[in-house]
């Protein structure tokens, strides 16, 4: 295979990689960020505190965390087919991405979100604030940091979720290692699909880490 | 900083309004499977325009107590009212407060041991922060903000994130976030505990300031006896739950036996030898203008040893005790403990034995102590 050959390929699998990831990442922010913080306010103690809902929540999420994604990429095949119309193809992958990803994320939110410092949530109290003030003016301005970095890792875990999808007839880099570098043999081709993931998060975390440092900074020293 | 001449104790009388009254309040705590009381029926009456201290150890239920008042902790029975609002019976059930009671408690100021300041948010953000909760539009929380900054000495620090400010400057910047939506009452949840003893003073001047200027009432607890001794007007003894004894500081100072009086102005020494009288006078605020220990002395012409004092002398006046020996019994002093009582001043006469008692005890601790 020349690099002439390559190249479509390995653009076509990178545009396809992205859309699926960066669409995912989304469906799986504005999914797992409310799970996450309810799983904080209904704890014990909590401000919503409501023992039920935690406990079907976090059962909930931990069986979402338990399944191996190759098997939850099947046996989504029927919701998937349901909501896009078709299972195959980059815009149906993001049906199972997003559902793999919601539990995990959710899980990095609650952790993000608990580490904020009681003594803050005891002010909103007394200055009379209600639950959206807490959530929207205290708890995620304060997690933000950490929640920055649950995304970068979460984009990253998707990159590799995607990779995964490509077995099951979604598109993107993973689908084009399988087809051309494994099954054709063509070691030079699954060298180069390689290099542009490792390329592609080496990215993503560098620019995480520094949104990440950038917020951390503001505040703690001059 | 715009500051309230010389700070004044104002001799508060028994009968003015009361701003926050708790009446037969207990709070029971549910901790694996025991019940722990941490406030055991307690009545609490702050009156307007006072700095009332609560005192007490750790774990005696003082900080159950003031997250009570604004029913950050709902107590288990009894009632809070504050600015003649039922708190309690605004309460709701669950553990999210209702509208009716979130209103209150932006009426209701409070500070932190540890600031609570929203490290995302520059300073003037946090004092902001109170402001949006109210709704108050951009601009007026804007004005308001720099104006409650310039009340608490820092004009230059707007901009500025707390992660920036020292422990002193974190407080007043609670201080005056706590002041943002006009409150009548503040609440002080040990705001000086982490501060060092120099800006403990300026933070309690600083209250004390605003005390004077606003006519804010100021409800604190702590654990620092030099706390109450420095700003508080009344003063109120937590154990266990309850609360042992209450008063103005002058009330506390005249009731014969009182623990906090004897904490707030310890008193100790003995006879020099027999024949001595040995007399604690106390000063209690209204009257003691005059310096009757060197008019004593030259009225009677007899010499005074002073054995020990605890004295302030705040705006003029002497408040505290003194302990003195006259010489001769008791017998002999009958007119000059006459001559003193005249001046409306307390005088207790130490009785030989409790003085022996006390050096006893004295001398136990001092030996217990030098074999630490």
């Amino acid at each position: 295979m020349t690099w002439s050959e390559m190249q479509p390929l390995l653009t076509q699998g990178t545009y396809d990689t992205l859309y699926m990831v960066l669409w995912s990442t989304l469906a799986t922010v504005a999914g797992g960020l409310p799970i996450g913080i309810l799983l904080v306010l209904t704890d014990t103690g909590g401000l919503l505190q409501n023992r039920p809902l935690n406990k079907v929540l976090g059962v909930i999420v931990n069986i979402g965390r338990s399944l191996p994604f190759i098997i939850l990429l099947i046996a989504l095949i029927p919701v998937t087919t349901a909501v896009v119309g078709t299972f195959i193809g980059p815009t149906a992958m993001i049906v199972p991405l997003a559902i793999g990803a919601i539990p995990f994320f959710a899980r990095l939110v609650e952790t993000a979100v608990r580490e904020v410092d009681h003594g803050l949530v005891e002010a909103v109290e007394s200055m009379g604030g209600g639950v959206p003030t807490l959530v929207g003016k205290v708890l995620l301005p304060q997690a933000l940091p950490s929640l920055v970095a649950a995304v970068t890792t979460t984009l990253i875990t998707l990159i590799g979720y995607s990779a995964m999808a490509g077995a099951v007839g979604g598109e993107g880099l993973g689908s084009k290692a399988i087809t051309y570098g494994f099954q054709r043999f063509e070691t030079g081709f699954m060298l180069a699909t390689v290099v542009v993931l490792i390329a592609i998060v080496t990215v993503i975390q560098l620019i995480g880490d520094g949104v990440v440092r950038l917020l951390a900074r503001r505040g703690r020293t001059a | 900083m715009p500051r309230a001449g010389t700070p004044l104790r104002r001799a508060l009388d028994s009968d003015g309004i009361p701003v926050i009254t708790t009446s037969g309040l207990t709070k029971v705590y549910q901790s694996r499977g025991r019940e722990v009381t941490a406030l055991d029926g307690v009545d609490l009456h702050v009156r307007e325009g006072e700095v009332y201290g609560v005192i007490g150890q750790s774990g005696a239920g003082k900080s159950s107590l003031i997250r009570c008042v604004n029913l950050l902790e709902r107590p288990t029975t009894g009632t809070v009212t504050v600015d003649g609002v039922d708190l309690t019976a605004l309460a709701g059930r669950g553990r999210r407060a209702g509208k009716e009671l979130r209103e209150a408690r932006s009426r209701i100021g409070m500070v932190f041991q540890h600031f609570n300041l929203l490290s995302s948010r520059t300073v003037q953000g946090n004092i902001e922060l109170p402001l949006e909760i109210l709704g108050v539009s951009g601009r007026e929380r804007s004005r308001k903000a720099l104006e409650l900054l310039d009340l608490v000495g820092l004009s230059d620090k707007a901009k500025a994130y707390p992660g920036q400010l020292s422990g002193g400057q974190k407080q007043r910047v609670g201080i005056a976030r706590a002041l943002a939506g006009d409150p009548k009452v503040l609440l002080s949840d040990e705001a000086t505990s982490a501060l060092d003893p120099e800006t403990t003073r300026s933070i309690l001047q600083l209250l004390r300031d605003l005390n004077q200027q606003l006519g804010l009432t100021v409800l604190l607890i702590t654990h620092e006896m030099d706390v109450v001794k420095t700003v508080c007007d009344s003063a109120a003894l937590m154990k266990r739950g309850r609360i042992i004894e209450s008063g103005t500081v002058s009330e506390l100072l005249a009731t014969p036996g009182s623990e906090l009086a004897g904490e707030l102005f310890p008193v100790s020494g003995a006879a020099t030898g027999p024949d001595r009288t040995v007399v604690d006078v106390t000063f209690h605020g209204e009257a003691a203008t005059q310096p009757v220990v060197s008019q004593l002395a030259r009225t009677y012409n007899i010499d005074i040893s002073i054995l020990g004092a605890a004295m302030d002398t705040v705006a003029g006046r002497q408040i505290g005790r003194m302990r003195i020996e006259l010489p001769g019994r008791y017998e002999d002093n009958v007119v000059p403990v006459g001559f003193l009582r005249e001046q409306g001043l307390q005088v207790d006469v130490v009785e030989e034995e409790d003085a022996a008692a006390a050096l006893e005890n004295e001398l136990a601790v001092l030996v217990e102590d030098g074999a630490k």
